[in-house]
């Protein structure tokens, strides 16, 4: 995709408002709450902290759009068998963060669950599910029930 | 389902691009058949997260005789005809229970009255199932769509026969939500998402210090910002007061934003800075505990009682102002018209109020205002509150195209409005190992008075009744009295999850178990004696039994309990903590409602989560403050809310109780904080009456 955009913008507006890609969420805009999170070059970020111009040409960037569009990620279909979101606002970057846990980190123990979700904020208090989700995708993954369908 | 379709746009889309033979019928506000046999259900409630896009239509689905999967639900857009489309109180399932489902039900008999006529029957011989009629006995059937156009004509029946709950498919089982595989892939529409063509941003500075009115504006900078069209003074509309604000519009909202922070305002803050704060507040508020309220209810007469009584307690409980924090900040998009009519979108918890006051907001009547209403990212009672959507309907109107107000962060946790932090003056005594009066004076800002200006002088907040009074605790004391004093404050204030049960729990649990151990009796015991009520016992010994509460626990460990009722629902909790070097760990928590008929009891389950994790967000993260006449937390690295690595092991369990339904999305946060208390005391033997609780500090 291309776009033109003010070089000091940070990434998420480039992705929400030039884009138009809308599933990438604003929550607090200094890197407090995870809503932003996308992947640069696999690595889990907060958009809102990257002004456009300091990406380098080549990086490439994934979305909540770009993950497991047909079929699901395994982390997306353990998000629905686990009734994970309740408002769904911050689900995107709980996503993101955890399809780049599981990518790192195949079969993660609850601290290493921790310490990488510590970073996304959920108001509805979905946490307990999201460990869960988290634990059943890569129980998944192991068995090769679902294919990863990374970074399209 | 999924996303919110957008009614009026849905319908009349459906009309242009289908073949003019199929039509839309609508056969009561809620049920639209259409003759091709697509079905539209209608939510009155919006849904911020707490499962309305599911639970309404499924109150309509069980007895009209439709699955979910195959039906399309829209949200309503604030027509009188859907009635009270609020979302709040907890309400939407115990108020729509029955007419939502006489409404299915009304429009099952129609559809079954027009078979019945078509097969020259009586409509005994007929029945619904899954969209269709059929003639008892035979092979033959209808589709709803090809009933549609006879069974709109017919008079709607007024008491239409409701199932009997044993005959449920879909009411009280399990059922996935159905709007939850568009939020796992960023496709759900939320009230910020929305475009619309030819919009423009805004991005608005407020007052810091809320209520201070311009003295001048240098814009010379902001006006230099790419992207920045314009800088308009405008107003924040609260129910009690309007601000003076500045809003910067762009052709993008990062525009905006930046031009916002390159803007020079001269305040005039007036006595605001001294005021303005909530060590004013509570000083006042301490004071006032010094001295008699005025009565809400008495039983007996209790100071007689107390001031002769040999064994009594005294104490005074405080909770903090908080900030809702909704991870979606505040959101509108308005587009006024030459012509005088306006559409709006925007992620309000009523459609109603919200088409109502943005007719007020505009100077125009309702009729002319096509209202739309997204998902809500969050809310827990904030966005109920229309001063965001006052400032874009302020703003359309000056440009005259749409136009997007975004709040950003700063302005959701600086600007308010929150939940009033409130003193329980708490005095009770016991008597041979029983705890014999009970007083509970409430103090502080008032709901009612503050945004509703409906509260006289010299008259006890009339929501305490359905969170203190006897009737709800349902706590049997000999003596026992609420009362009440008024301590204003200009800071807004609103209801937030679970209103002043959130506060006020507080204060009464805890001292509860006061009394108990002042009386030698355990807290679970003291509360059984005090409660008659068959739902109240039930749901104390659930939890006993769940929490393993008689379990002897190793030195350093503590369990503690509280009940509380709001909203038509029991909840209780049980909270074990241990000490550490660290301070105090939570460890686990055990919740137990009794909320009678429910919809989907994993939703039912995932509310009480929810509940837990704000519940304890609420007890050990700082509250709101104002010094200075200001906000002192900006974001959330200052107004912290709960981290994964901060949450408890989590059980909940549903009572089967069967009685009318109850509340759900907010009873089960009122007892965390006091169990949470409670089992520091257990642990510690220190008493805390103070939120928040800085549990590390705890040794």
């Amino acid at each position: 995709m291309f776009a033109e955009a003010e070089a000091d913008m940070p990434l998420l507006w480039v992705i929400r408002d030039v884009l138009g890609l809308k599933g990438t969420k604003y929550g607090c805009g200094i890197a407090q709450c995870g809503a932003c999170t996308i992947h640069v070059d696999g690595v889990p970020v907060r958009s809102c902290q990257i002004p456009i111009a300091e990406l380098s040409r080549k990086a490439k960037i994934t979305t909540i759009e770009g993950i497991g569009e047909t079929p699901l990620h395994a982390i997306q279909e353990a998000w629905i068998e686990e009734q994970v979101p309740q408002c769904g606002y911050c689900q995107s970057g709980q996503i993101m963060s955890a399809v780049a846990l599981l990518k790192g980190n195949p079969q993660p123990t609850d601290e290493e669950i921790k310490s990488a979700m510590n970073g996304n904020l959920c108001r509805c208090g979905t946490y307990d599910r999201i460990q869960k989700g988290i634990k059943n995708a890569a129980m998944a993954l192991k068995a090769g029930a679902s294919p990863v369908s990374n970074d399209k | 389902m999924g996303l919110p379709k957008l009614k009026g746009a849905a319908l009349s889309s459906i009309s242009k691009n289908l073949p003019p033979e199929f039509i839309n019928l609508e056969i009561n506000p809620f049920i639209i058949i259409r003759t091709d046999g697509s079905i539209t259900l209608i939510n009155p409630r919006p849904d911020m997260g707490q499962g309305s896009i599911q639970a309404a239509p499924s109150l309509l689905a069980e007895e009209l005789e439709v699955s979910l999967e195959k039906v399309t639900i829209i949200q309503s857009d604030g027509q009188s005809k859907y009635g009270s489309q609020q979302s709040g109180g907890s309400s939407t399932v115990r108020g729509l229970w029955y007419p939502l489902r006489k409404a299915g039900a009304a429009a099952k008999e129609m559809l079954i009255q027009a078979a019945a006529v078509k097969w020259a029957t009586t409509t005994d011989n007929c029945f619904a199932k899954d969209a269709r009629i059929y003639l008892k006995n035979t092979d033959k059937s209808f589709s709803y769509g090809e009933l549609a156009e006879e069974a709109a004509k017919l008079p709607v029946p007024k008491n239409p026969k409701l199932k009997n709950p044993a005959e449920f498919t879909l009411l009280g089982k399990y059922n996935k939500r159905l709007d939850i595989p568009s939020k796992v892939t960023g496709k759900a529409v939320f009230g910020i998402d929305i475009e619309v063509p030819g919009m423009v941003y805004a991005c608005i500075l407020h007052s810091p210090a809320i209520h201070a009115s311009i003295l001048s504006i240098d814009d010379s900078k902001t006006l230099m910002v790419k992207g920045v069209q314009k800088v308009i003074r405008c107003k924040r509309t609260m129910p009690h007061r309007q601000s003076d604000a500045v809003a910067v519009i762009a052709s993008n909202w990062w525009a905006a934003q930046k031009g916002r922070s390159l803007l020079t305002v001269k305040w005039d803050e007036g006595q605001l800075p001294t005021t303005q704060t909530t060590d004013a507040y509570f000083q006042k508020a301490y004071e006032a505990a010094k001295k008699e309220g005025v009565r809400h209810e008495e039983k007996g007469d209790f100071l007689a009682k107390f001031n002769t009584a040999s064994a009594k307690l005294e104490a005074v409980y405080e909770t903090p102002f908080l900030a809702h924090a909704p991870i979606e900040p505040e959101c509108a998009v308005v587009h006024y018209k030459e012509d005088g009519t306006a559409e709006i979108w925007a992620h309000v918890q009523g459609p109603d109020g919200g088409l109502a006051d943005a007719a007020r907001f505009l100077g125009i009547d309702q009729d002319k205002i096509k209202f739309h209403v997204p998902l809500l990212g969050g809310s827990f009672g904030r966005k109920a509150y229309h001063d965001y959507l006052s400032e874009a309907c302020y703003l359309a109107k000056e440009l005259k195209k749409p136009v997007k107000v975004l709040w950003t962060r700063e302005d959701d946790i600086t600007q308010g409005p929150y939940r009033p932090g409130m003193l329980s003056r708490v005095q009770g005594m016991v008597a041979n190992g029983k705890l014999t009066g009970f007083h509970h004076h409430a103090i502080g800002e008032s709901i009612v008075g503050q945004v509703f200006n409906g509260l006289k002088p010299d008259e006890a907040d009339p929501w305490l009744s359905g969170e203190l009074s006897t009737e709800n605790n349902q706590y049997q004391f000999p003596v026992s009295k609420v009362s009440w004093t008024h301590v204003k404050t200009e800071i807004p204030i609103v209801w937030w999850r679970s209103v002043y049960a959130s506060n006020f729990g507080w204060g009464q649990e805890c001292f509860i178990d006061e009394l108990a151990h002042l009386a030698g009796k355990d807290p679970l015991e003291a509360r059984l004696d005090l409660l008659k009520d068959e739902r109240f016992r039930k749901v104390l010994e659930t939890l006993a039994e769940k929490s393993n509460w008689k379990e002897k626990l190793p030195s350093g460990k503590g369990k503690g309990l509280a009940i509380f009722a709001s909203f038509g629902s029991i909840s209780a909790c049980c909270i074990t903590v241990s000490k550490s070097g660290k301070g105090i760990i939570i460890e686990k928590a055990v919740s137990v409602i009794d909320c009678g008929h429910y919809v989907n009891p994993d939703n039912v389950v995932a509310q009480t989560q929810g509940n837990i994790v704000m519940g304890i967000s609420a007890a050990i993260k700082d509250g709101i403050t104002f010094s200075n006449g200001k906000c002192d937390q900006t974001n959330y690295h200052e107004y912290q809310i709960l981290r994964m690595n901060e949450i408890p092991e989590m059980e909940v369990h549903i009572i089967q109780s069967g009685a009318e339904p109850g509340g759900v999305g907010e009873p089960g946060l009122p007892p965390v904080a006091p169990a949470l208390g409670n089992a520091i005391f257990a642990a510690t033997g220190q008493r805390i009456r103070k939120l928040p609780i800085d549990i590390t500090s705890i040794s």
